[in-house]
């Protein structure tokens, strides 16, 4: 099997606990304990008003992580190309418009109706940024960072340009909450590069795998991995933190992983 | 890009089951839509339902799954010999070769709705057995068409609203030029249910009766519902001329409205300049295009001044909307199979519904259906989000 393979330029973080990369980085490292604590969500940057007040939670967690990735990777916001990718989408929008539907008045909200798609967080990022190239809209279940990082280096391979991957999901209220319990908000933003740069981190190669996927050693942190899609990343943002060399297996599919190799720039 | 071949293709919507129904359809400009009497929907609007998707629940070794929009995708993937295709492919190239690339928008969430009309009373709770992984989930069609086929390969849902189905041949296509497998399920597919049907009411954006897209007095879109896949692969040495291929895929966003298009079209402009480029092709190599052509008035004016932009006001061109309704997201697939099904049978369908073109829209718009050989066709699908995706299917000889 061909194995696509692009250079991590920068890393956006947001999480239970978790600010920022940095910090984040930290607690995968072992310099400072995981405290789990609500998600945290910054006030959307480059929206209108009436915007900010119609935007979800999910517009403002994945906004958060794309420019704190960009940023870092000093890369144009606007000129990328980008990967959205979650399991569940906009929970909240879904469940208020299930309830509405069961009810004997089923008058939709329609900025409701608009926000309750896949690609949402995807429109919104275009809206923020003026970014005009291709966007996805992707969802695997559980393997969905996994399936978001496979479209991603593909379209590094073929494309040779730069792509920005963004993974996030966030709870649903009950009664769905019951079937599928995600505690809280988790995004991760990669930006990746066909060549490498003064800002890469290290290379990425991924390919399919039936190896067993990695686990996070600490409690906490392999609690958030196993409940929450988007952070199925973990194991591999921590061989990214530790800036080491080697694999890491990705949760994927059922029958199937996907490994990949890590290689340190610096 | 890399040529690719539709090995083998099949659809399901509205007008017909399988390739045959559905030309027979498109020869005689047959409509689809109906007076709406789906479920307990109480809206003065005319829908493209599927007849008999829940004749028969899956078969058992698929119970996990089930829902409206996997016994469609199962009732699709039944018809013209698809399975056995794949099959095919399977044994050739290893099941593990094989990607599964599925656009659809909403999935099987008309059984969640269905199920919050039946709430426990005391907790609140949904009703047991409820299939979030199987049926709720916007992945649980692509779970369900891999088990299915007994594909075990990468898999994955693309769910960017109406251009889904369309970006799912984009995506497949790189994975395969990436050497990441070597032949993919692509397609999509959507069902009616209520979020969509009230939702786009709610927007005040649906028509009362059949849609036509283009006419002067087009006054929204009808929704349908459609199973559209193909068998996404290398062409090999020996191409029979009647083989259709996917030369060109071409994507971009609006970065404009959520829900509305900039009136210049510029995205889908940069749509389809995207696609002409990645199949290497000049605006007047391609001799028919399927517009998306909702119906609404605002999306075919930017539409019309889009592909005027890019490929001239002659070039001959429908919206098929007026026959299989708007299918969401599994529209670019279908029109698609569409395009490939006029490319080997030299016709180009009528836009049916439609009387009188709307004369300040800058197209060659196709009231009858028009005979004669057809080398090179686009398909243009946008949605919410101002996501835009064109496509570039062509004979092989």
């Amino acid at each position: 099997m061909s194995a696509p393979a692009a250079y991590v330029d920068g890393i956006g973080l947001l999480g239970p606990g978790l600010c920022d990369w940095p910090a984040t980085s930290d607690v995968l490292i072992g310099k400072v304990p995981f405290a789990s604590a609500t998600t945290v969500l910054p006030a959307p940057q480059g929206l209108s008003g009436a915007e900010r007040r119609r935007v979800s939670a999910l517009v403002k967690l994945t906004l958060a992580v794309g420019l704190e990735a960009t940023e870092r990777a000093r890369a144009d916001p606007a000129a990328l190309p980008a990967v959205f990718t979650s399991s569940g989408g906009d929970g909240p929008t879904c469940h208020e418009i299930c309830r509405v539907l069961a009810s004997a008045d089923r008058q939709l909200s329609p900025t409701r109706f608009h926000n309750s798609v896949h690609n949402a967080t995807a429109g919104y990022w275009g809206i923020a940024t003026g970014a005009t190239a291709a966007s996805n809209a992707l969802c695997a279940h559980d393997g969905s960072f996994a399936a978001g990082l496979l479209e991603s280096l593909c379209q590094v391979a073929v494309e040779r340009r730069s792509v920005l991957l963004i993974a996030y999901d966030s709870g649903y209220p009950e009664p769905l909450r019951g079937v599928r319990p995600i505690p809280d908000a988790f995004a991760v933003a990669l930006v990746l590069a066909p060549e490498v740069g003064d800002r890469s981190l290290a290379r990425l190669e991924a390919c399919c795998s039936e190896a067993r996927s990695d686990r996070m050693s600490d409690a906490g942190l392999e609690a958030l991995r196993a409940s929450t899609p988007a952070a199925r990343c973990l194991p591999l943002l921590t061989q990214l933190a530790r800036r080491a060399s080697g694999r890491t297996v990705l949760d994927y599919l059922e029958d199937l992983r996907l490994a990949v190799e890590v290689s340190p720039c610096r | 890009m890399t040529t690719l071949a539709l090995t083998s293709f099949t659809v399901t919507s509205a007008i017909g089951r399988g390739l045959d129904a559905t030309l027979d359809s498109l020869r005689a400009q047959r409509t689809g839509l109906a007076p709406c009497a789906f479920e307990s929907v109480v809206l003065d609007t005319c829908v493209g339902e599927v007849a008999g998707v829940d004749d028969a629940p899956l078969p058992r070794a698929l119970r996990e799954f089930e829902c409206r929009n996997n016994r469609l995708a199962w009732l699709g993937l039944a018809q013209d010999g698809f399975c056995e295709a794949v099959e095919r492919s399977a044994e050739r190239y290893g099941r593990g070769r094989i990607g599964v690339f599925l656009g659809t928008s909403t999935s099987g969430i008309l059984e969640t709705e269905l199920a919050y009309r039946h709430l426990d009373p005391l907790t609140g709770a949904l009703p047991r057995g409820f299939l979030y992984r199987g049926a709720h989930n916007n992945f649980s069609v692509a779970a369900f068409a891999q088990r299915a086929l007994g594909l075990s390969g990468p898999a994955v849902v693309i769910s960017t609203a109406c251009s889904s189905s369309a970006k799912a041949f984009a995506s497949a296509s790189r994975a395969i030029e990436a050497g990441v497998i070597d032949a993919a399920l692509v397609g999509g597919v959507d069902t009616l249910c209520l979020t969509t049907l009230y939702g786009f009411h709610s927007l005040q954006l649906v028509a009362r009766t059949p849609c036509r897209p283009f006419d002067t007095a087009r006054d929204g879109i009808s929704i349908g519902e459609a199973a559209a896949f193909a068998l996404l692969e290398r062409p090999g040495a020996k191409l029979d001329a009647d083989a259709v291929l996917l030369l060109g895929t071409g994507e971009s966003s609006d970065a404009y409205h959520m829900s509305a298009p900039p009136p210049d079209g510029r995205g889908a402009r940069a749509a389809m300049l995207a696609a002409l480029a990645s199949a290497a092709l000049a605006p007047e190599d391609i001799h028919y295009i399927n517009f998306h052509g909702t119906g609404t008035p605002s999306n075919d004016e930017a539409e019309a001044c889009a592909v005027a932009s890019v490929l001239g006001r002659a070039v001959p061109g429908s919206s098929t909307k007026g026959a299989t309704g708007h299918t969401l997201g599994a529209a670019g697939a279908l029109e698609a199979a569409i395009c490939a099904l006029g490319l080997r049978h030299d016709l180009m369908p009528a836009g049916v519904n439609t009387t009188q073109v709307d004369p300040t829209l800058p197209v060659s718009y196709l009231l009858e259906n028009r005979r004669g050989r057809l080398s090179r066709v686009m398909s243009n699908s946008f949605g919410f989000g101002g996501s835009n995706c064109s496509l570039i299917l062509a004979r092989a000889g």
